[in-house]
């Protein structure tokens, strides 16, 4: 009898020792694979950058830096510069911003500070919605119904007031027909202020309740206590907002092909059609011929892709820094 | 005493607080005049065709969206199949390994980042590592560059979830003697199940709608397939030519699949948010 129970016992020692070692195994490999996993991010970043470079090669090698600040994209002839959809990339997202600046900067304001609570949760997913609605649904509202109000009445009527201006007036002269580099700035806006109005209404809640209300007792008003205490707080955050829309809207794709107008030229009027990379990319490498009009769209493409990165990257450092003030000040 | 000042500043308030209403008004405006145009012009086009015959040729009247419809269902069920698994492995190492180390630090930042980046360029990195060298648009590259954009939601959802979890929950499953992995699976994972699934839905909300890197990899086909090897139809890539397209038939059926898609992602979003965003501030 007692025997047998000695002999029991070491058998559960066993099984209990064999068991730690296999979990002690199990453990092991769990980790390295959960790892793996996370570090395939870093494997795809760099084979992103790697195998558009390797394409873009050929015809950056054949017109080295000059790439970037010619204005030739000639198919027939090929010759390639980038300068045209740099230039269309960069005013469409920077008329974007401009717009889309203030009113998410009033969207924000009016989700923290003038809101009653049980319509924050709905107004803030309303908000957010706009941000879902998939690129292509933009375009296509964009060319069938904004365009033609917009060069119907809108257009008009900045050619009447800004287009008087001088010197900023050429900006807003030409043609009216809708579509064009300014149209797409403003269907890019609309697209990018959910992205900035939430950044900011999320930095506006960290503004310490003592530094706005000490600012009320001494009888602020609202707009003061939001202007001159709010903003000054947040303004990192803010800066964070902007460019991340910065970072959204250079890399819109669908939305901007469509009302852009596709022209290939530089025209000074925010009134004409022109080009973005995207829409660039979008329109010809369907028809591409491998050889230098393949290598410059993939030019192109691997120069989109590290500005945004580095757009982006800023903006979440930036946004970073305000999340960490309130890690100490709370 | 002179109270021009406060007058001043009381008006100054006004205006800016009316500033405030007016963009808020414009921001649902936008949102509800778009969601009212979808349904103008989409709704009609939502018959028993629509659902049940092919894209049309070019002029011809009739048809619908049916291959577009399955074509999409396979893509994105394909993505979704190979993203979600990776994303929650790579989620699990973040929230239960990566406290305090720099890869943990060094891959949230990348991911965040990786969230915005432009789709079209992962549609040029697929085309170039896979289409480029198998020499045939497919499905099965449509599927990977969307799974490419889907990880990071994942890996991001995941982790925040994990996270929100208390470390009692942890410790005592430690005290029972449970090893780190069935830890962090049987009850780590299972304990935020309903928002890593939020995650899951929140991804396929984002992919369904994405067109740019469909153009360099899924490409388009006028006829029913099943076939992920070849080139297959899918609704963005459809909606886009046909929106492009002169001919109204096209157009009308461009409409009713951008309303079939918006439908389709607002829903996902919406369930997300309200069900499962109360608990974790989604």
């Amino acid at each position: 009898m007692n025997e047998n129970l000695s002999l029991n016992l070491l058998d559960v020692k066993e099984e209990i020792s064999n068991n730690i070692k296999k979990n002690k195994v199990l453990d092991f490999y769990f980790h390295k694979l959960t790892l793996g996993f996370a570090s395939l991010v870093f494997i795809i970043l760099a084979a992103i950058i790697i195998s558009l470079f390797i394409y873009a090669w050929p015809s950056l090698k054949q017109f080295g830096l000059g790439f970037f600040f010619s204005s030739e994209w000639d198919v027939v002839n090929n010759k390639f510069g980038a300068l045209i959809p740099i230039y269309g990339t960069l005013v469409t997202s920077i008329i974007a911003i401009l717009i889309a600046l203030p009113i998410s900067f009033g969207i924000a304001l009016f989700l923290t500070e003038m809101c009653p609570a049980f319509l924050k949760k709905p107004l803030g997913i309303a908000i957010e919605l706009l941000a879902a609605i998939p690129s292509i649904i933009y375009g296509m509202f964009g060319l069938f119904v904004f365009a033609p109000i917009y060069a119907k009445y809108i257009q008009p009527f900045l050619a009447a007031s800004l287009g008087k201006i001088p010197v900023i007036g050429a900006l807003f002269s030409g043609s009216m027909n809708g579509i064009g580099i300014l149209c797409a700035g403003i269907i890019l806006a609309f697209m990018i202020i959910p992205f900035i109005a939430s950044i900011m209404r999320d930095v506006f809640e960290i503004v310490p309740k003592v530094l706005k209300e000490s600012a009320y007792g001494m009888g602020g008003t609202t707009w003061e206590v939001v202007t001159k205490i709010v903003l000054p707080y947040t303004k990192t955050g803010v800066l964070g907002g902007i460019m991340l829309g910065l970072g959204r809207a250079l890399g819109e794709t669908m939305a901007v092909t469509f009302v852009i107008g596709n022209a290939v030229s530089l025209d000074p009027s925010l009134f004409a059609p022109g080009s973005s990379i995207t829409s660039v990319l979008a329109n010809q490498f369907g028809e591409a011929e491998p050889g230098l009009h393949f290598s410059s769209l993939f030019a192109i493409g691997l120069m989109l892709f590290v500005i945004t990165f580095i757009v982006l990257m800023v903006a979440k450092v930036l946004i970073a820094q305000v999340e960490k003030k309130q890690g100490v000040k709370s | 005493m002179d109270l021009s000042v406060y007058q001043k500043r009381k008006r100054k308030n006004w205006l800016g607080l009316g500033f405030s209403l007016i963009t808020m008004l414009i921001g649902l405006f936008a949102l509800f005049w778009i969601l009212y145009v979808l349904f103008a012009k989409g709704f009609s086009a939502f018959d028993l065709n629509f659902f049940t015959k092919n894209t049309p040729g070019a002029g011809t009247p009739g048809g619908g969206l049916l291959n577009a419809i399955v074509g999409s269902t396979l893509i994105v069920f394909t993505s979704t199949f190979v993203s979600t698994p990776i994303g929650i492995l790579a989620g699990i190492y973040l929230s239960e390994y990566g406290n305090e180390n720099k890869i943990a630090g060094a891959t949230r930042f990348v991911v965040d980042i990786m969230l915005s980046a432009p789709s079209i360029v992962v549609g040029l990195f697929i085309y170039a590592i896979y289409v480029n060298q198998v020499k045939h648009f497919s499905g099965l590259a449509g599927a990977m560059a969307l799974s490419l954009i889907a990880i990071p939601v994942v890996v991001k959802t995941t982790d925040n979830i994990l996270r929100l979890i208390p470390n009692t929950l942890r410790e005592s499953a430690y005290a029972l003697g449970a090893p780190k992995w069935k830890v962090s699976t049987t009850v780590i994972l299972k304990a935020g199940r309903s928002g890593v699934i939020t995650g899951i839905l929140l991804s396929i909300a984002r992919v369904s709608g994405e067109t740019a890197p469909l153009i360099f990899t899924a490409l388009n086909s006028q006829f029913f397939s099943l076939d992920m090897n070849n080139p297959i139809s899918n609704l963005p890539v459809v909606i886009y030519q046909f929106a492009m397209s002169a001919y109204d038939n096209w157009i009308h059926l461009a409409w009713g699949g951008a309303l079939l898609i918006t439908l389709i992602v607002l829903t996902l979003n919406v369930l997300s948010r309200t069900f499962f965003g109360e608990k974790y501030d989604l």
